[in-house]
Parts: C-alpha cells; sequence; structure tokens
C-alpha cells in the first residue's frame, strides 16, 4: 500500500515532467524518419522501417529512464521532500521500491505510446498487425528496467548530472561488452586473456535483450535463450536495486 | 509525568570537504520532553538543533546515544506513526494541489479510504486553507506552505509534534496564527517540540525550554525556574524636566518629542523619580519594570560560550 502510495506519486511527478514529452516528441520524429530512410532504400522496405523503429524504442527508452531516474530521487534529496517522508512511518526500503515502481510505470506508458505509433507505421505498410514485433518490445522494457535500477543506484549517492554520465556509461559499455568475447576468442592465454574474461563476466551485457535483428528478419530464437535473458534481466535488476537499498539505508539526510 | 522523548548522551558528527574533517556537531546531549508540554529548543545558528531533530526522526544516524519515543525505539514504525514533523522552510511537491498533496500522505499513515477526504478538508479548514484547496503547491507562498506543512504534520493525528522554525519567515498575523494552533495542540493533550530562534514566542508559548550551544546543553528546565522574577530595571517615560536633572537617578536613554526614556535600576531611585517629577510638575507617561527575558538569559548563556 505504502510503496504503491510513492509509486503513483512518481509516476504523477514523472508525467508532469516536459522533458519526457521533449523526449517522446524527438521518438515520434525518429519512428517516422524510419518512412523516409525506407523511401531511399532498395530492398525490403517494411524491414528499414522495424528496424530503425525498434532502435528508436530503445534508445529513447534509455533517455527517458536515465533523465527521470537519476532526476527524481535526487529531486526528493536536493528540495527536501525526503525530510517529511521518511518521518511517516515508512521503511527506507518502501520509498526506495516505490520510486523504482513509479518510474517503471511511467517508462511502461511511454513505451506503450511509442510501441502504438510504431506498430501504426508498421501497420500502414503491411496492413497485418506484426504481433512478434512485441516479444522484441518487451525485452526494451526489460532493458529499461535495469537501467531504471542503475540510475536508481547512482541517484542515492551522486548528483543527477554525474549519475547521468554513470548510468550512461553503463548503457554504452553494456551495448559493447560482446566485443570482448571475440577478443577473448583472439588472445592467447595468460594475464590479458584472464582479465578480459573476468571483465566479460563482471560488466553488463545488454545485448541479451537485443532480438530486434532476429524479429526484423525472422530468424528463430531458441527458447533457452529467452528465459536466459528474462533471468538475466530479473536478476541483475533485483542486484542492482539490493546495492541501492544497502546504499540507501545507511544515507544521512543532512 | 510520562515521557515522550527521552534523549541520553547523543552524539554526532559530520565529515566535511574535500579532504574530508570530522566536525563533531553533538557532544552527549540528553534531554527529556514531558508529555503533553510544550518544549522549546532553543540555539544559536549551527548549534546542533535541526540535527537533533535530523536524529529523532532517523533522517541521520547518531555516532553514539540512545533516543526513544513513547518508550518505543524512535526509529521503530510505531514510534513515527505517533510523530507530525514540520520541517524549517518546508517544500512539497510542487505538481501537486493542497489536497492531492494531503491524499498522497493519508496512504502513508493508512488511513481509511472512507475517513481521508473528511480528514484531509477538515485539515485544511483548520490551517485555513480552504480557498487554495485545489491550487498546485507550486504557486503557494511561503506562509502557505507553511500552513499546508503544518495540516500534513497533523495528519495521524500525532501525540508528539516536531516543528522545526516553525514561525521563521512568517509575518505578525502568521506567527500569531501558528502559535495559536500550538497552544491549540496542547489543549488538545498533544506533546509539541519545538526549535526556534523567536525567543519572544517561546517564552509565550513553551513550558519548558532547553538551550543548545555548540553541540552542548547548556541549560534546561521549566521557563520559570531558568528566568529570575527579579526586576533588572525600570523604563520611566518623563516628559516636562530637564534631561540633566535625571543623570543621578539613572541613565537617560533617548529623548524624543520631549519624551525621555529613563532607565533606573535601584528600586529606591523610582521613589526619587517620582517625587522629583512631581515637584517640577513634569509628567509621568508610562512605568515598566523589567524582568530578565529568555532573550537575556540567551545572550548571556551564548556570550559566556
Amino acid at each position: 500500500m505504502k510503496i504503491r502510495a510513492i509509486a503513483f506519486n512518481t509516476f504523477r511527478e514523472a508525467i508532469r515532467d516536459r522533458i519526457l514529452y521533449l523526449i517522446l516528441f524527438f521518438a515520434v520524429v525518429c519512428i517516422g524518419f524510419s518512412r523516409l530512410l525506407a523511401l531511399l532504400t532498395v530492398g525490403d522496405r517494411v524491414k528499414i522501417i522495424k528496424d530503425v523503429g525498434l532502435a528508436s524504442l530503445s534508445l529513447f527508452g534509455a533517455l527517458m529512464a536515465i533523465m527521470i531516474g537519476t532526476g527524481l530521487v535526487y529531486k526528493e534529496i536536493e528540495k527536501k521532500t525526503i525530510y517529511t517522508l521518511l518521518s511517516k512511518p515508512i521503511h527506507r526500503f518502501q520509498f526506495l521500491l516505490g520510486k523504482f515502481f513509479g518510474l517503471v510505470l511511467t517508462l511502461f506508458i511511454m513505451l506503450l505510446l511509442m510501441s502504438i505509433i510504431f506498430l501504426g507505421l508498421v501497420f500502414f505498410h503491411t496492413f497485418k498487425v506484426e504481433w512478434q514485433l512485441l516479444i522484441a518490445i518487451l525485452f526494451i522494457f526489460l532493458e529499461l528496467c535495469l537501467i531504471t535500477s542503475v540510475a536508481l543506484l547512482f541517484s542515492c549517492f551522486s548528483t543527477p548530472i554525474l549519475s547521468s554520465l554513470f548510468t550512461l556509461a553503463f548503457y554504452l559499455i553494456g551495448h559493447t561488452a560482446w566485443g570482448l568475447e571475440i577478443l577473448i576468442q583472439k588472445i592467447k592465454s595468460g594475464f590479458g586473456k584472464a582479465l578480459a574474461q573476468a571483465l566479460y563476466h563482471f560488466l553488463p551485457d545488454l545485448e541479451n535483450f537485443n532480438f530486434k535483428t532476429e524479429i526484423v528478419h525472422n530468424l528463430p530464437i531458441p527458447p533457452k535463450i529467452f528465459l536466459y535473458s528474462i533471468l538475466y534481466g530479473v536478476f541483475y535488476t533485483l542486484f542492482v536495486l539490493i546495492l541501492a537499498l544497502l546504499i540507501f539505508r545507511k544515507r544521512d539526510f543532512i | 509525568m510520562e515521557t515522550a522523548t527521552r534523549i541520553e548522551n547523543l552524539h554526532k558528527s559530520f565529515k566535511l570537504g574535500f579532504i574530508p574533517q570530522t566536525k563533531k556537531i553533538l557532544k552527549g546531549i540528553s534531554l527529556t520532553v514531558n508529555q503533553g508540554e510544550i518544549f522549546g529548543y532553543l540555539g544559536p545558528n549551527g548549534a546542533g538543533k535541526t540535527t537533533t531533530i535530523k536524529c529523532i526522526l532517523g533522517l541521520i544516524f547518531p555516532d553514539q546515544g540512545k533516543i526513544e519515543l513513547f518508550g518505543h525505539h524512535h526509529l521503530s514504525l510505531k514510534a513515527k506513526a505517533q510523530i507530525g514533523f514540520l520541517p524549517e522552510n518546508p517544500y512539497f511537491y510542487d505538481h501537486l494541489t493542497a489536497s492531492e498533496f494531503l491524499y498522497f500522505y493519508s496512504q502513508l499513515f493508512l488511513i481509511k479510504k472512507n475517513e481521508r477526504e473528511k480528514k484531509i478538508k477538515d485539515l485544511i479548514q483548520v490551517v485555513g486553507l480552504e480557498k487554495s484547496a485545489d491550487l498546485q503547491l507550486r504557486k503557494f507562498s511561503r506562509g502557505m506552505l507553511q500552513r499546508i506543512g503544518l495540516a500534513q504534520a497533523l495528519l495521524n493525528e500525532p501525540s508528539l509534534v516536531i516543528l522545526d522554525e516553525p514561525l521563521g519567515g512568517l509575518d505578525p498575523i502568521g506567527r500569531k496564527e501558528i502559535r495559536d494552533i500550538i497552544v491549540r495542540l496542547k489543549e488538545e493533550g498533544k506533546t509539541v517540540f519545538l526549535s526556534s530562534h523567536i525567543l519572544q514566542d517561546i517564552e509565550m508559548i513553551c513550558d519548558r525550554v532547553a538551550i543548545i550551544v555548540n553541540g552542548d546543553i547548556i541549560n534546561q528546565g521549566a521557563l520559570q525556574d531558568l528566568i529570575s522574577e527579579k526586576i533588572l530595571f525600570t523604563e520611566i517615560v518623563i516628559s516636562g524636566v530637564e534631561i540633566n536633572d535625571l543623570e543621578n537617578m539613572g541613565e537617560p536613554f533617548s529623548e524624543r518629542g520631549g519624551r525621555i526614556l529613563l532607565k533606573v535600576f535601584k528600586e529606591e531611585d523610582v521613589e526619587k523619580v517620582l517625587e522629583f517629577v512631581g515637584s517640577e510638575k513634569g509628567k509621568i507617561h508610562s512605568l515598566i519594570p523589567r524582568t530578565e527575558t529568555l532573550e537575556d538569559l540567551f545572550v548571556e548563556i551564548v556570550k559566556q560560550r
């Protein structure tokens, strides 16, 4: 009940934030831009629309998660609303979970809006609803939940600008860490290989949530991979949230 | 009398600066607030008043010491459910209206849905914000924020109301209104713990006070025990006499519009002044004996430190 109240307040605060609509506007422009790109392409135009559309959903969704995720907890601390909130009979974990679910709800609604526009555009070209695209979108949502938890973790002890940079770094590293796998195969065993292996296991691999190519090109995806990606997303998010709770639990609000 | 708040040997230090240096804010303070009283917590800026309040509320964690609220550990939900808190310079969610804001906080107290609306309406009336109930908090003035802050502090009908500088930044009318609400809370049997710089207000409404300077509590107790009722001096406003003739009897303070303000330190000199003014056919406009005020005591203590 208390977590729900905080979550809905967070949601209400987030959807009244203008920056969210600015990002949404650019996302819609980008999805629309895919139509222009398709016109300039030789070959399967629908694939271009799907590809660019899904990439826009992923990128702008991540931007939203970073912007609102890093801003809202800090704002509570900076503007001292947290003083009255935490003096009420609530536990600190309830506050943080409320914030997390409120942000996740906001991202869900935003992703839903972008998806409707995107699916509508695809429908305009194929005259059928391509439900399999929803699988790719579901994994984008899972990735956004993870990014939100990371943004929340950083905003527990850092300023919004630094938190945004750290979370952006997490996002970029997460989408390029797969390069380490190739590096591991290419270098001979020794310290370098061990280091690359350690880094590969430690760093996040957000490509686990990327099924865009497979979905757009109708390639088969083994169910095992789906399950692995879901578990990876859930456990990674839980791990980051627990870390955030441990930091937040002992924090002094000076 | 039962205890609302008991603080024993509270220590708190912070690490501040680029190269962290430990700064002791609270140096082992102990105090007791009894149920049903208005307790004033005084101290100059940076003395540790807000730090003490934050420790009570669990916003910061003390290095050492014990805090109990109505016999419970201060961080237990049972203890927190009995507290109402208004911070200094309150700022609330500016995207919410006054009613939405109180509705949100009422959910945190698990107030039943059917009771919420009535309670919110009543509280808005108590703090005199009926006309602004549907206005977003971003459009509220400082005084209005103070009132809505007080309303949120009273949502759960708390047994202990903690107010950090509730009278700061308010105009005289606003101050009087908040003071009246505080006195009303006492009449309802609630305990009020308030920190303030405005000593006249504290003197007017507090039963007991504690004075904190540099993280140490220097003095605490009932107001009448702390302030002596001995007359310090008498202020007499006189006209129709020469200022030079009064110098032997007291300290002529100012002369304006033909009236002289004379400060007389000895009681026998007051008699002399009255006789002298009578013989000179002058006029006494006012005669006010001044006893020690909380401000005198406060200034003396801070000076000694």
